[in-house]
């Protein structure tokens, strides 16, 4: 796949360049030459001012499989991340059988060589998930694995997270905890504030997020020198604790959904089962901390938690409807739309959010968009107004509250491991 | 025109005072010894009952209410059905409105499901919510409504207190939502692991965690049923102590001259104590016999050409 992308706007975090009106030259995977009207025998795309920026990485995408190949497989999950300008994903160990063993990374791996996505694979922090007992963490670095997490639920007994922080900081491992007090939670559908008294649904409150996060955080202070990353943080006081860890100089972090900067619980009273997510949609409060959470530094990245599930098990009624949405094919223009556009985030550090920290917590190389270095691209038309519709998803799921919603800003194309995706 | 009764929030006032003026013209035949005129207005239209959740006497009263106006009913417990055996709520419904039905009369334990219905379900098949979740129990608030009208006249200005397990009762959300409409003043109690948050400011009523001296004004008390499963968890310490603090024990009636509801079933010796039950100013058996009356007149108002 060799490529000339012609008249496009090149801004990389990591060498500084902004510059628009260049020209990429990709032989082989790689960039060859970078520069204003280049002349190359190779096959132009005229790129129209389009955006090239390093390519982005998403650190909590359900591919599903194995096991619930009905919601998404490994082919439709990274379909659905290239279409969304991901090269890159880390997919959560949830799947049955849950990501405890190495068989399962290989077997994830397999399934995905040769993908123009590279899949990271997250494994599990106990074994099964159940919070017993510690997954085989030698075995899963071993097999490649860079980030743990229970996800789905937070390991409940301060004891085992303990021991989790011990033997995993040998093997540098990023880990991520799905922060949330589950004697709290039991039986709730949506964040318990006036929009649950409202609609008598059993709310699930804040400070069920708070009590794990600051939990953690002590853990992770007492044991000292562990990585930890708090997921799909959607509180106004989890950022509060986040900041005041790193304050401290502790190697804490935290991602955020664009759901969770762009939806309240409102959102339930028109969206149903597709506003029902874990943790649950907040209010405009959390919101506006979260923005200044991503403007001050403290929140680091931006992952989608892209969870697929079928039709018939988010159309239901609000307490079995299952937990979260699709993320992927709607995460730039949110982005762009929410964050860059209003002016609340720059360009530039909305590239850091979406590729360089996540790489960073990843501990994989830097992307540069210099001459000899790897083409790893994600393109973007900044500019584009469009309506997000059903014709847009690649998943094999399809629940998302936001069809019918006008973006500004899509994600056109991906290049990768010597592939490339386009839209049109 | 095709009319659903949703919830209470759906209803102009105009809507709640027909519908109360309806059932009162319903509501001397079930008071009188004489047999019951059977009326014809729903004969051809087919109603299924689909009550996801067990329910006796809502189902019984929209049963009987059914039968006096002529429909051919259908009464499904979905808890021992398919629903059961993993088949999806959408497909469950599916199927029954393949056996063509003119109206679904739905009770269900998750909060928001007529709502779903309405999404899913064909325009010509009307909806009738009899109770979901926590959200609103309407048919229970027009006949609570139609039973205080005919002791204290208009409900406007006339202060009415709630008391019990608010957090967990639609009965209170749906009565929050129509005497807010109609200018009652209201007041709920309870303790505040049983009050949901923010009440005040999304029902306009007031908050109390004491009953205090708040019975001496009252013109009407609603008493809630305390569902003595949640005593497995922590929201009260025990029946008797929760009595000791908001039953209606002697000692506060006698404070009051106020009528008194229930939604029932009664926990007598825990939210009312036979003293205060079986007087002259307990509504509550009124409160049963209103009731199919008023879903008598829903049925009605539902199917008026």
């Amino acid at each position: 796949m060799d490529i000339l992308l012609h008249n496009c706007r090149i801004l990389d975090p990591i060498t500084g360049l902004d510059e628009s009106g260049m020209d990429i030259e990709i032989k082989e995977g790689r960039i060859t030459a970078i520069g204003k009207n280049l002349k190359s025998n190779l096959a132009s795309r005229d790129l129209k001012g389009a955006l090239v920026a390093p390519g982005f990485f998403d650190m909590h995408v359900h591919l599903r499989e194995p096991g619930q190949e009905y919601k998404e497989t490994i082919e439709t999950g990274t379909r659905a991340a290239a279409s969304g300008g991901f090269t890159g994903i880390c997919c959560m160990p949830n799947t049955d059988p849950p990501v405890s063993d190495p068989f399962v990374v290989s077997y994830i791996k397999s399934k995905a060589e040769g993908n123009i996505v590279d899949v990271e694979i997250c494994a599990t922090m106990t074994k099964a998930r159940k919070g017993e007992t510690l997954a085989p963490m030698q075995a899963l670095s071993d097999a490649g694995v860079r980030m743990i997490s229970d996800d789905g639920s937070a390991v409940a007994s301060a004891e085992v997270m303990r021991r989790v922080f011990e033997y995993g900081k040998m093997f540098d491992f990023l880990c991520t905890e799905h922060c949330e007090e589950a004697t709290m939670t039991h039986g709730t559908a949506m964040h318990e504030g006036k929009i649950s008294t409202k609609l008598g649904l059993p709310g699930y409150p804040s400070v069920a997020e708070d009590i794990i996060v600051a939990r953690d955080i002590m853990l992770a202070e007492y044991v000292g020198g562990v990585r930890y990353h708090v997921a799909h943080l959607s509180t106004r006081n989890a950022v509060q604790l986040v900041r005041e860890a790193k304050a401290k100089g502790l190697s804490v972090s935290c991602e955020v959904t664009p759901h969770h900067f762009s939806l309240t619980d409102e959102a339930v009273e028109t969206h149903f089962g597709n506003a029902k997510m874990n943790p649950p949609l907040r209010e405009h409060v959390d919101i506006e901390a979260i923005i200044v959470g991503l403007q001050d530094g403290t929140i680091d990245c931006i992952s989608t938690d892209h969870a697929p599930h079928a039709h018939h098990e988010k159309e239901t009624d609000m307490m079995s409807a299952a937990y979260g949405i699709i993320g992927c094919e709607t995460a730039v223009a949110l982005g762009l739309t929410k964050l860059v556009h209003t002016g609340k985030i720059s360009l530039n550090h909305y590239i850091e959010l979406c590729s360089v920290n996540p790489r960073r917590l990843m501990k994989l190389p830097q992307l540069k968009i210099a001459e000899g270095e790897l083409a790893n691209l994600t393109i973007v038309n900044l500019e584009k107004e469009w309506e997000f519709t059903s014709s847009h998803i690649f998943s094999k799921s399809s629940n998302t509250p936001f069809i019918g919603e006008k973006f500004k800003g899509q994600a056109i194309g991906v290049i990768n491991n010597n592939q490339a995706w386009w839209r049109e | 025109m095709n009319r659903d009764l949703l919830g209470i929030r759906q209803l102009s006032t105009d809507e709640i005072s027909d519908l109360i003026r309806r059932s009162n013209a319903y509501f001397p035949s079930l008071e009188s010894p004489a047999p019951i005129p059977q009326s014809q207005i729903l004969s051809g239209v087919t109603i299924a009952n689909l009550f996801f959740e067990n329910s006796t006497r809502t189902r019984t009263s929209f049963e009987l209410a059914e039968k006096r106006l002529g429909a051919t009913i259908a009464t499904l417990s979905m808890q021992t059905s398919s629903l059961s055996k993993g088949e999806s709520l959408l497909d469950t419904v599916e199927v029954i409105t393949a056996m063509k039905i003119d109206c679904v009369v739905v009770r269900h334990s998750s909060a928001g499901v007529p709502l779903l219905l309405r999404r899913h379900l064909p325009q010509s098949i009307r909806i009738i919510n009899a109770g979901d979740g926590a959200h609103e129990h309407p048919t229970q608030a027009l006949l609570d409504a139609a039973t205080l009208s005919e002791k204290l006249g208009t409900l406007a200005g006339k202060h009415i207190v709630i008391i019990g397990d608010i957090l967990h009762s639609r009965v209170a959300r749906s009565n929050m939502i129509l005497l807010k409409k109609i200018g009652a003043r209201v007041t709920v109690v309870a303790p505040e692991s049983l009050m949901p948050p923010h009440i005040e400011e999304v029902f306009g009523v007031e908050a109390q965690h004491s009953l205090g001296k708040i019975l001496s004004t009252a013109d009407a008390v609603m008493s809630l049923r305390i569902q003595l499963e949640r005593q497995s968890k922590t929201y009260f310490p025990s029946l008797a102590d929760f009595r000791l603090r908001y039953g209606l024990i002697p000692s506060r009636l006698s404070e009051c001259d106020a009528y008194l509801l229930h939604p029932g079933p009664v926990n007598r010796g825990v939210e009312i104590d036979d003293e205060g039950a079986d007087t002259e100013k307990s509504l509550i058996l009124r409160q049963v016999k209103r009731g199919v009356a008023m879903r008598m007149a829903i049925l009605e108002w539902m199917f008026e050409k």
